[in-house]
């Protein structure tokens, strides 16, 4: 029943998605991941009206679909064209691929930061108190104390909000973005043949995000030498060192 | 039973149970029917404020059913899903404005036609197309008249961009004759490039005439219409047939003889009158 034939032909489409796929990821990886940043060290300053908005906007974000939110930065904000033109942000949310890219900077950028806000606070105070006892300045102790330990200890849910947003962008399909999945989707309205053109899709996605895992596993790796038993201690034998 | 065992009768109890061929009849004659439709394509088939499927369709499949003297209820579906699911048994009768083509004919089967609406473009009234006052219906099968209006018509919608729906036949229609001079947008629901259009986001919209003629009617699209021939035939096949399983032969030799009365009795007529606003019974 699987024709394997078929399945090469559908699998060289999808492909074709992969570059707009790979870009919205990583465009909004990136930029979430800066928003994420400044918003959290700001929520970790703690000032009130800093803290405020910061928190109306990840509760926004993270309590609201992002179907709901690519939908309304497309549609919802495409109904006051004459306003944005007057603001001459039409230019901008003229284009599906900017309101695609806002409505998943915005998402992720959410749930960046209630990861580093929380990573930010489970570094161990003893730490922060022995760099200020060194005399070290608030920004000093951030950029040497804090945000190194802090984003180790991110890492792990990080790579699991990055790979969330690789799958993300499938939902850009509904804004005619011809991704992966929209391709997919116009491959089955043509043949009909549901199972192979999903199932490649589906192998497509898991080896984007295949490497995404081994790329944050290696950048963990690198992280976390401190944590591991150097080489040459292991060898030494029980009790020894009487020389 | 070891812990392997166990497992396999489980996921085989659990695929057995998949409903895969459904409901109250087995293959002599049917006595119920689950009709699948889009419900996002007024005037033919949409949802009033409840959620509730309406339209031209589920009047006349209302009607139809009344009829054959089965019972039936309808399930909403994406248009570009609608085969796929009726081919695993989601549903049994297609009833969402879908063209009877060749393509479609190889994998599931349709009724006669139940109504034949020519399809255009929609652009704003102070562009080439709108002015050029090009009208009529065309043929598409054949090609010598409708090939020298369709290059007039590239020439007029040259470096536009063009929205219209996925999985139709006129996204097939626009690809084919209007990809090399226009940027080509698909949409799920034709309500999206509605929404494009007015927007500014698109210039100009493919769909069937008389969908178009409701979308027009609101108020924000005051300043666009219909432009350009209504194109019927060809890659439009045979006009709009409700699409049934191949295997299901009985339901649809029981579909063919309502709709036929159905068109003898103007019925069709007075409830297309009623919903599009013009008359599209199938001659």
């Amino acid at each position: 029943m699987i024709d394997l034939d078929f399945m090469a032909e559908a699998f060289r489409r999808l492909i074709q998605g992969v570059p707009l796929t790979l870009e919205l990821a990583a465009l909004s990886v990136s930029l979430g991941l800066a928003i994420a940043l400044v918003c959290a060290m700001a929520l970790h300053y703690g000032h009130r009206g800093l803290t405020w908005p910061i928190r109306a906007y990840v509760t926004a974000f993270r309590g609201t679909p992002l179907l709901v939110q690519i939908f309304f930065t497309y549609y919802g904000l495409g109904q006051f064209r004459p306003e944005l033109q007057a603001l001459g942000l039409w230019g901008f949310f003229r284009e599906p691929f900017w309101c695609a890219i806002l409505a998943l900077t915005l998402n992720t950028g959410a749930y960046g930061t209630e990861i580093i806000r929380g990573a930010l606070q489970s570094v161990p105070y003893g730490q922060i108190e022995a760099a200020r006892a060194c005399g070290m300045t608030r920004w000093l102790v951030y950029r040497r104390i804090l945000l190194p330990i802090a984003l180790r200890l991110a890492l792990p849910s990080y790579g699991n909000e990055i790979i969330l947003m690789v799958k993300g962008t499938s939902l850009t399909s509904i804004i005619t973005l011809l991704e992966v999945t929209s391709i997919a989707q116009q491959l089955t309205s043509e043949t009909f043949r549901a199972i192979e053109v999903f199932v490649c899709a589906g192998a497509i996605y898991l080896a984007m995000n295949f490497v995404v895992t081994r790329i944050i596993g290696s950048i963990e790796y690198r992280l976390s030498a401190h944590l591991r038993a150097a080489p040459d201690l292991v060898a030494l034998p029980a009790g020894g060192g009487s020389a | 039973m070891n812990r392997l065992t166990q497992f396999a009768a489980v996921v085989a109890l659990t695929l057995a149970a998949v409903p895969f061929v459904p409901r109250g009849w087995a293959d002599d004659k049917p006595t119920s029917a689950v009709i699948g439709t889009e419900g996002a394509y007024a005037p033919w088939n949409f949802t009033d404020a409840g959620g509730k499927p309406v339209g031209f369709e589920m009047d006349l499949a209302t009607d139809l059913c009344g009829r054959m003297k089965i019972k039936c209820s309808f399930v909403l579906q994406d248009f570009d899903g609608l085969i796929p699911a009726l081919q695993v048994g989601k549903f049994d009768v297609i009833m969402a404005a879908m063209f009877i083509t060749d393509k479609r004919l190889e994998v599931i089967n349709f009724t006669r036609p139940y109504a034949i609406d020519p399809s255009g473009f929609a652009v704003a009234k102070d562009s080439p197309l709108a002015k050029a006052g090009l009208t009529g219906t065309l043929d598409l099968g054949d090609a010598a008249t409708t090939g020298p209006v369709i290059d007039k018509m590239k020439a007029l919608l040259k470096g536009k961009t063009i929205g219209v729906q996925a999985a139709t036949k006129h996204l097939d229609f626009v690809k084919q004759n209007f990809a090399d001079v226009a940027t080509i947008r698909e949409y799920k629901t034709t309500q999206e490039h509605d929404l494009d259009l007015a927007a500014g986001r698109l210039d100009a919209i493919f769909a069937q005439r008389t969908t178009l003629a409701a979308t027009l009617a609101k108020p924000e699209f005051s300043a666009y219409a219909v432009a350009g021939p209504g194109f019927v035939k060809g890659v439009f096949g045979r006009g709009t047939g409700a699409g049934i399983r191949k295997k299901d032969e009985a339901l649809l030799a029981m579909f063919n003889d309502a709709i036929g009365a159905a068109i003898a009795d103007g019925t069709i007529k007075k409830l297309s009158i009623q919903w599009l606003k013009s008359d599209v019974t199938p001659p």
